[in-house]
């Protein structure tokens, strides 16, 4: 497909892509919340959670959901992603964008926890 | 901040947590008067005055969790170390505005950045929130309204494969603009 540079275009893509696009009925499989008070952000946190998207796209991945959220106040620790998958919430600290992509493969896609980052666990508030 | 667009999507995150329903975000770039402008406007709750002689001091914040609050005071020094300015005007219950300038050719401004991936954040995070972009560089304007996007779209507005084509769209649209990926310096 051509370069998109337009709405019109972009609207064609989606069309053309919809059957791939299976849209989600209710809540979604996954969340992703990604912390993006300052500190977050001033550590990196949107290049992480572009990664996140990149990597989703690669694998085709749709049933996820990406929440942003406020600082948790683990600022030493940022930036923190914290995947929910139903059960517990993982948490992992210290992101950086080449970490981000494997915890996609390894936790989100294939359900196992990267136990060497996870800084905490915990139950949904 | 390394970036200018970092600072933008810290302000961004204000007007969000100040319960925003509409933001705008204007980004002026004009070569021929040396000056990079951007302004972000929202409807939020706004800010009492009280509140709004406080923002700039480092050692304020609205976070319970926090003893400082760096992202205004540091944006300002940077700016008027560049000089440019970064000024707030904001009414309790109508919404806030602020605004940043820069002088372009200071050798102390921060690059602007990769604003798209900003955008795509608000976009992404928050597809609720009716969020438009405009971006002028000297004579030429590119905009993007969250609403044309979700008329596209539709529901499938934060499924990964049509941010990654969002994202296309706006950086084939700044590098049309700018001849080039150069609107990131």
């Amino acid at each position: 497909m051509d370069k998109i540079k337009s709405i019109e275009e972009l609207r064609k893509l989606r069309e053309h892509a919809k059957q791939s696009l299976k849209t989600r009925q209710g809540e979604a499989k996954v969340k992703v919340l990604i912390s993006m008070g300052t500190v977050g952000i001033a550590a990196g946190a949107r290049d992480v959670l572009m990664a996140i998207i990149d990597e989703l796209e690669k694998r085709n991945f749709t049933d996820a959901q990406i929440i942003e959220r406020g600082s948790l106040g683990l600022d030493l620790e940022e930036p923190v992603v914290a995947i929910d998958m139903g059960g517990e919430l993982i948490y992992y600290g210290k992101v950086t964008p080449e970490m981000a992509r494997t915890i996609v493969a390894q936790h989100i896609i294939n359900g196992q926890i990267v136990s060497d980052w996870v800084i905490a666990k915990g139950n949904k508030k | 901040m390394k970036e200018i667009s970092l600072n933008v999507l810290d302000i961004l995150e204000n007007s969000i947590n100040a319960q925003a329903k509409n933001i705008k975000l204007t980004v002026i770039d004009d070569e021929d008067k040396d000056y990079l402008f951007l302004e972000i406007k929202d409807d939020g709750k706004g800010m009492s005055p009280e509140l709004k002689e406080k923002v700039f001091d480092p050692f304020f914040t609205s976070s319970s969790n926090k003893k400082v609050g760096l992202g205004l005071p540091l944006l300002k020094y940077e700016a008027e170390s560049c000089g440019g300015f970064v000024v707030i005007e904001s009414q309790e219950g109508k919404g806030t505005v602020v605004k940043i300038k820069f002088k372009k050719s200071h050798v102390d401004r921060p690059p602007l950045g990769d604003l798209v991936s900003t955008i795509l954040f608000i976009f992404t995070t928050h597809p609720e929130i009716n969020f438009s972009y405009i971006h002028q560089y000297n004579d030429k304007v590119f905009e993007i309204k969250t609403q044309e996007l979700r008329e596209a779209c539709g529901e499938d507005l934060c499924s990964p494969f049509i941010i990654k084509g969002i994202e296309e769209l706006i950086r084939n649209n700044l590098n049309l603009l700018y001849g080039g990926d150069t609107w990131t310096r």
